[in-house]
This record gives C-alpha cells, sequence and structure tokens, in this order.
C-alpha cells in the first residue's frame, strides 16, 4: 500500500522553527510498522530524519512518539491498522512527544521525565537482614501480584506526555513516575513505602491526576495506568497499601 | 579542522549499561569512581528483551544441582566451552539469583513463595535426562526485570551515567589502557574518558543478518573497537540461531514456550522433534533444533511449503503432549496469559495470531554471540593464544567469550553469564583501580575517531549505508547462516570484501553535529562489515561441525583436531587465525544425544 505521511521536522542547525516534511513511501506492506516506515524514509529519501529507536519490538521504550495524534511506540503500531478499510492508501502524522523539550525531529529531552522518575525513590528498600538460609526473601503468589502490573513499565513516557495536567504543569510528577513508585509501595518485601507516599503526597504529586485516563489508552505495554494512580491515592487517603 | 574535544577522568569506565554493564558499576562504584557510558538510555538496553529465564539450580521446584547445571552447560557448549569457568558460572548462579532477588527482582513464585522455575531448552536431570525446572522467571520479561532492577539499584546508589555518549575507540598504548574516545549523541562534540581501567559490555552484533532478534543498537561496537586496537576475538564461528523467531520478523518467542509445554509442529501436523532428540524432544538444545527446523524446511515440510513451522501452545495441543508423557499437569487459556503475556502480545500484535487459539509461524532467528572478546575469569581482556593479560581492560556480557558458551549457548545462560561475569569483572576492576596509576593521555587521541568522522561525514561518494547494509545481511543470511560450506563461505568472503570497499565510499545526507544518527548508523555498518568478516574467517578455516558451526562439507565433530579455540585477529584490512586449548574439566567429550 501507499503511505503519505506528514512528519514534524525540526532542526535548529538548519533552521529555526519546526516544519512539516511530506514523504510518498510506496509498496509498504500492511504489516510493517509505522517505525519501518520511518526507516524507508530515513534509509531511501532523507537521511537527515532523526529518531531513537533500538529494539523495534516494543519492549526498550525508545520510540514513543505521537502518531495520529496519539501517543504509541512506532515498532508497535502496524500501517495496515491505521488505514481505512479497504483502502490502500493511508495517510499518517507524525510528531515528537508533546510537554518535553524537542530536540531534533522525534527527539525529545528525555532528562525532565527521568529526573521526576528518580524523585520517587524507584528502587528496592528493605535494610533487614535477608533469611538466615541465605534463600530468597518469601512472597506469596498473591502479593506478588499485587504490583504486577506495574512491573511492565519501560519508561517510555508515553502516559506522561499524553496527560493535559503534565502539559499544564511541568512540574507534575506524572504517572511513569507514580507506576514506578507503585511498583514498590505494593511490593511486600519493601520497606519504604510511607517515604514514597510522602512524596507523591505533595503538591505535585498524584492529586495533580484528574483521572482523564490518557495515560492507560497510551501505554504501550497495556498498564492500567489510572488504577494504579488510584491505588496510590487511595492508600494516602486511608494510610493502608 | 580543530575539533574542541572535552575531557573526563575517572578511575574506571563501564562503556555499555545492558545487564552486564549495570552489574559491574554496581560493584566497581563501591570503592571506585565510575562512569557507565551508553549510546542509549540504560533501561533501552537488549538485557530488557530477554524473556523466559535465568538459569540456577535452586531446587526450588524439584531436585537439582549447579553440577547438572555445569555437565548440560558443558554438553550444550558442544565440549567447546572452559569447564573452569562453566563451574564458575553454574555455582555462582545460585547466589547471584538469590541477590538478584535481595536487590527486590520480582520474580514469579511458587505456592511456598519461592523463586518459581520453569523448563528450558537442554536444562536436564543428570540422572534421568528428562527436563528439569532451572529457568528462575519473572512471567516472560525476566530480562526486563533484571535490567530494570540492576538499573534502580545504580540510582539508588548514585551511579554515574553517560547517556547516550556513543563510545568510538579505545585508548591502548602499547600493553596500557588510558581510557576511551566517546561522541556526544545530543551534541555531536567529542569527550575523552580518561581512565585505569575500561570495561567494554557492548553486547552482540546480531545486525550483520537479516532476520535477528537483535536491537538495531546490536552492531557489535565494543568487539570490533577491541579488534581493531590488536585484541582478537575469540570463536567468531559459534553464533546461536535461536529456533523460535516470529517467521520474517525475527522477534523472539522465547524457549519458554515450549518449557511451558508447546511443540514444533510440521506442514503434516507432525511434532517433528520426536525424531531428532527422542529424549527430550522440543527441549533439545537450540542448534539443534534450528538445524531440525532448517532440514524439515528443506524437505518440503514447511508450513504450506514456506520456509517456516508451527510452534504450538495451544492448551489442547499441550494437554494433549502432556497426557501422553504421562503428566498430571494440564494448561488452560488463563495460564498462557499469565506465563507468557508478552509473546502474546507480539503475535496478536505483529501477526494477528492469537497463540492461544492458532499456531505461530517460526523460523530460526539471528540471536546470540557465543565468541568475543576473550577474557579471564575475572573478565581480564587477554591477548594471545598464552592468555597473556591486557591490564586495565575488561569484557563481560555478550560481547565477550569466557568461554562458558562454547560452540552453543544453552538457553538462561546468557543472563547467568551477565550477573555471574559482570559482578566479577566490576569487582576486580575496583580492586585493580586502587593499585594501578592513572597514565597521562597521549597527544591527539581523539584524532583516529576525529579523522573518520569527518571522513564520513565529508564523504561525496553517493553509496548509501542501507544499500551496504541490506547485502551485507542478506549475504551473511545465505551464506553464513545455520548450515554453511567451503562454497557458501568463500562467496561471503567475496561479497563482504567488495561491501568493505564500498563502505569508503559511504556518502550521508545529515551533515550536521546535533543527534546525528545518520552519521552514527554509518559508523556502526563499519562495524558490523568487521564482525562480519571475522565471523566468515573463523568458520571458513573450521572443518568440521560443532554447536551453531554446522558445516555441509565437515558434517562432524573432529575432537582430535579441532577441540580447540579460534582467536580472530585483524592484520591491516585482513584476519589472522590462530587457536588456543580448551579447558577441559570433569567432562570428556561424547557424542552429544538429546
Amino acid at each position: 500500500m501507499r503511505v503519505e505521511l506528514r512528519i514534524r521536522r525540526y532542526n535548529p542547525e538548519v533552521k529555526k522553527k519546526p516544519w512539516w516534511g511530506e514523504y510518498d513511501v510506496d509498496d509498504v506492506n500492511p504489516n510493517d510498522s509505522v517505525l519501518d516506515v520511518l526507516h524507508r524514509v530515513k534509509w531511501t529519501i532523507d537521511g537527515s530524519l532523526s529518531m531513537r529507536r533500538s529494539c523495534a519490538h516494543g519492549v526498550c521504550g525508545s520510540d514513543a512518539m505521537r502518531i495520529n495524534g496519539t501517543n504509541a511506540l512506532a515498532c508497535k503500531v502496524l500501517v495496515g491498522r491505521l488505514a481505512k478499510e479497504g483502502s490502500e492508501k493511508v495517510n499518517i502524522q507524525i510528531e515528537p512527544l508533546l510537554g518535553l523539550p524537542v530536540e531534533k525531529d522525534l527527539i525529545v529531552d528525555m532528562e525532565p521525565f527521568f529526573a521526576h522518575y528518580r524523585s520517587a525513590m524507584p528502587f528496592f528498600v528493605n535494610e533487614t537482614p535477608a533469611p538466615d538460609d541465605k534463600r530468597e526473601r518469601r512472597q506469596t503468589p498473591e502479593d506478588r501480584a499485587k504490583f504486577d502490573d506495574t512491573t511492565k513499565c519501560i519508561l517510555c513516557a508515553a502516559c506522561t506526555t499524553s496527560c493535559p495536567s503534565f502539559w499544564a504543569n511541568g512540574r507534575y510528577v506524572g504517572p511513569a513516575t507514580i507506576v514506578q513508585a507503585h511498583r514498590f509501595i505494593f511490593d511486600s518485601r519493601d520497606r519504604a513505602y510511607q517515604e514514597r507516599l510522602e512524596i507523591l503526597g505533595q503538591r505535585f504529586g498524584v492529586w495533580r491526576c484528574r483521572t482523564i485516563f490518557n495515560c492507560t489508552s497510551a501505554c504501550p505495554r497495556d498498564i492500567e495506568v489510572t488504577r494504579a494512580i488510584a491505588e496510590v491515592k487511595k492508600a494516602l487517603a486511608t494510610g493502608i497499601v | 579542522m580543530s575539533e574542541k574535544i572535552h575531557t573526563h577522568i575517572f578511575d574506571s569506565v563501564i562503556v555499555g549499561a545492558g545487564g552486564a554493564g549495570l552489574m559491574a558499576a554496581l560493584y566497581a562504584s563501591r570503592s571506585s569512581n565510575v562512569a557507565v557510558i551508553s549510546k542509549l538510555y540504560p533501561t533501552r538496553s537488549h538485557t530488557g528483551a530477554a524473556q523466559g529465564g535465568i538459569g540456577a539450580a535452586l531446587g526450588n521446584l524439584e531436585e537439582d544441582h549447579w553440577e547438572w547445571h555445569a555437565y548440560d552447560t558443558v554438553k550444550g557448549s558442544d565440549f567447546l566451552a572452559d569447564q573452569d569457568v562453566v563451574d564458575i558460572l553454574c555455582r555462582e548462579a545460585v547466589e547471584t539469583v538469590i541477590e538478584l532477588e535481595h536487590m527486590g527482582l520480582p520474580f514469579d513464585r511458587t505456592p511456598e513463595g519461592k523463586i518459581s522455575q520453569r523448563r528450558f531448552g537442554g536444562h536436564t536431570n543428570n540422572e534421568t535426562g528428562q527436563p528439569v525446572m532451572r529457568a528462575c522467571h519473572a512471567a516472560d520479561r525476566t530480562g526486563h526485570m533484571i535490567l530494570q532492577t540492576l538499573y534502580q539499584q545504580c540510582i539508588k546508589n548514585q551511579v554515574q551515567f553517560y547517556d547516550e555518549y556513543h563510545v568510538m575507540d579505545l585508548i591502548r598504548i602499547d600493553d596500557t589502557i588510558r581510557g576511551v574516545v566517546t561522541v556526544n549523541i545530543a551534541t555531536g562534540e567529542y569527550h575523552i574518558f580518561h581512565s585505569k581501567a575500561v570495561l567494554i559490555a557492548t553486547g552482540g552484533w546480531g545486525r550483520c543478518w537479516e532476520v535477528t532478534s537483535n536491537a538495531h543498537s546490536l552492531t557489535g561496537d565494543g568487539a570490533a573497537i577491541c579488534l581493531r586496537r590488536g585484541i582478537p576475538l575469540e570463536d567468531m564461528e559459534f553464533f546461536q540461531f535461536h529456533p523460535t523467531g516470529i517467521f520474517r520478523l525475527g522477534i523472539l518467542l522465547t524457549e519458554g514456550v515450549r518449557g511451558e509445554g508447546g511443540v514444533l509442529v510440521n506442514d503434516q501436523g507432525e511434532r517433528f522433534m520426536e525424531r531428532y532428540a527422542p529424549t527430550i524432544k522440543d527441549l533439545a538444545s537450540r542448534d539443534v533444533v534450528s538445524r531440525a527446523i532448517y532440514l524439515e524446511v528443506q524437505a518440503g515440510r514447511g508450513i504450506g511449503g514456506n520456509n517456516y513451522v508451527h510452534l504450538d501452545v495451544r492448551p489442547e495441543t499441550v494437554n494433549h503432549y502432556l497426557k501422553e508423557a504421562g503428566e498430571d499437569r494440564r494448561i488452560d487459556a488463563a495460564y498462557i496469559e499469565e506465563k507468557l503475556p508478552d509473546i502474546a502480545d507480539f503475535t496478536r500484535t505483529y501477526l494477528g495470531v492469537d497463540p492461544v487459539r492458532e499456531p505461530m509461524p517460526v523460523q530460526p532467528t539471528a540471536h546470540y554471540a557465543m565468541g568475543g572478546i576473550p577474557t579471564d575469569l575475572h573478565g581480564r581482556v587477554v591477548l594471545d593464544g598464552e592468555n597473556t593479560i591486557l591490564d586495565g581492560l575488561y569484557a563481560a556480557g555478550e560481547v565477550a567469550c569466557v568461554s562458558v558458551h562454547g560452540a552453543n549457548r544453552l538457553g538462561t545462560n546468557s543472563l547467568v553469564d551477565l550477573v555471574v561475569f559482570g559482578r566479577r569483572a566490576g569487582l576486580h576492576m575496583a580492586d585493580y583501580c586502587l593499585e594501578a596509576d592513572l597514565l597521562p593521555l597521549p597527544d591527539n587521541a581523539a584524532s583516529s575517531v576525529v579523522n573518520e568522522i569527518s571522513r564520513i561525514r565529508g564523504n561525496s561518494g553517493g553509496v548509501k549505508s542501507h544499500q551496504i547494509r541490506t547485502d551485507m545481511q542478506r549475504t551473511m543470511t545465505d551464506n553464513v547462516g545455520v548450515f554453511r560450506t567451503a562454497e557458501t563461505l568463500a562467496k561471503a568472503r567475496e561479497v563482504l570484501e567488495n561491501l568493505a570497499e564500498q563502505y569508503e565510499s559511504i556518502e550521508i545526507d545529515d551533515k550536521g553535529k546535533r543527534f546525528n544518527t545518520d552519521l552514527l548508523e554509518a559508523w556502526e555498518l563499519g562495524c558490523l562489515i568487521e564482525l562480519a568478516q571475522a565471523t566468515t574467517e573463523s568458520a571458513l578455516a573450521r572443518f568440521e561441525s560443532r554447536g551453531a558451526h554446522a558445516r555441509d562439507d565437515f558434517t562432524d565433530r573432529d575432537d582430535e583436531n579441532w577441540l580447540k579455540h579460534t582467536l580472530c585477529f585483524k592484520d591491516g584490512d585482513s584476519n589472522r587465525l590462530d587457536y588456543k586449548p580448551v579447558t577441559l574439566g570433569r567432562y570428556e567429550p561424547k557424542p552429544r544425544v538429546y
């Protein structure tokens, strides 16, 4: 099929303002991903088109971008699924993630995102001695299940940069930070949930979430982000995890 | 044109932030000043794509011993692995997996709350020969959990990261190491990291092949840089083709699918592995299964006559074979969703195939480099057949060759290798830095990188990297694949030589500095070509079949002449080969039957 791409371009070395680049790519297999088509453009039409990518199958989180107005990983969106039923042609518009400074083309500055992530203690804390038999700390399958969903996060930023609260104020820690903190708050082995809850209970923490669900729709790992945020809110309100 | 060069000073630098690099960083940073440099954000590293599990003889679900794991590893390696280091790998696997759990890694749990384990290819009860539950797992995203946990601990311990810095050269003066030369991807500026020691942990080079499970970023930079700096590469002819890549795409479908009971089926609906490996069938070593698939396809028994077979994990299929094997266990659709959620997501996303209802089309996919930078048991790089150590240089993970994988790696052992030898290398390097002096940088330490980058940027030869890369990948797939012969390898040699020549005329579109991925991809292609050549030369010279190196013209293993490791050196534009003996131990080489 034929893909007509409209890509938001930006390169301050060339031009001060962003522009729209338009590229037509023919003979695209409907099962090719948007990343495949971007590679076709980069490798055969304009090598200066810049984006991040690595694994190309949705597990590394490099290539989150706005595809027809919705955040997604370019490698997980198949071209055929963007086309109208039976159509041999598809128009695709690609933009960088919103809410983070654009560095070049589809590449944004991830540092503000990772700074938020680091702020909520995204690491396991348990300073009590390990079991005497030098084996694993025990955890029931039921306790393990409580935070299974949030262990799937790949830090792609698709959720945070789809959130209107984050767009309105970048000081909001954003959904990804809460998801990562959730993974530890609800881990029965961890000992720092109170400190994490204190951080997330502050002005730019979970209460900035207005339950809009954009994050949940955007998550390429199908994490129920809004539910995770609600669980953290509830823990803050009740003091029970 | 003079370029501004920034200089940073550290005790040591770690190149690559996957499992091996991060594990080394955690240990090395306890007593020395460490920089971790990666061309990606650390959490993008390909360790995160590992699925099925990490092998350790915890014996949580049935009897197991690290010595059984060691024998399975040696047998899997087709007796080419060095048995002293295999013992270390399998013994330390147990304590290291427990350590990962103590770092918070969320393993799946048994009903008693212990780390859950599953079956995996080539892992057996040594007394019965039957598959044993040894692969410790977290659903089918074990690598993701390891990568995340190690990165989290690095944040906790305030390890210093340089994200999106591309390492392009090793500063070696005679037999001393002075640091590395990098490009800051965001600015295009050159940064030298001046250090007493360097650890290379850049992963593999599956992108030499057309169909691969490897990320686009797996271009073997660290191995190529070392080769250019006079360090040999060991056992390059042994590259693993994983039997179950998604047809056409190469995306990995973990051996855990078969560990949970899935089977491979040909066009006649036959579970053909029963013929090739009567005892452990679908859970034979990867080289054995990949060859079986290839031979089924050659015999016209691919699905619909195509070059793929089916991987069937539908509950009715699995239960049929469980019953036939006399096992009590039965599975249902919910179990598949719980144990293999990512696999289900991949096949639904990319194929529109629901693994609970339909079989999945699979073909062998270029997956893992058994060979690489030769090291000793502390990750110290060795320079020759006499194991002469190059002080201050370390390597760990897939880029290294200890050698614990020999001619064919056992499933789950890549993750074991990362954490066991990442830790050993990190510890040794920190101790080394306490004693060693920081030697001065040479004048113009960055000049060869600056010259090469300017050459690529300024070139107007009109040749596109994409074209050369595609030709290289095709020729490697056609000629240096699951099976090879003198004829196919000679053909590959000729094509690669031609491509190396064309590479000199490469022309890029982007002449800028910021995030110039056009330029970086062209540079990476140079690494791939050199590694493809080293692979081909090493394969051409080995007149036997062993593990992943299967020659149609020398079909048998030849222990008398070939029980030895290859060392491939770069001499100007050509490669020179040497050999070194295999370290044997408890296990005498014998025919390999599964």
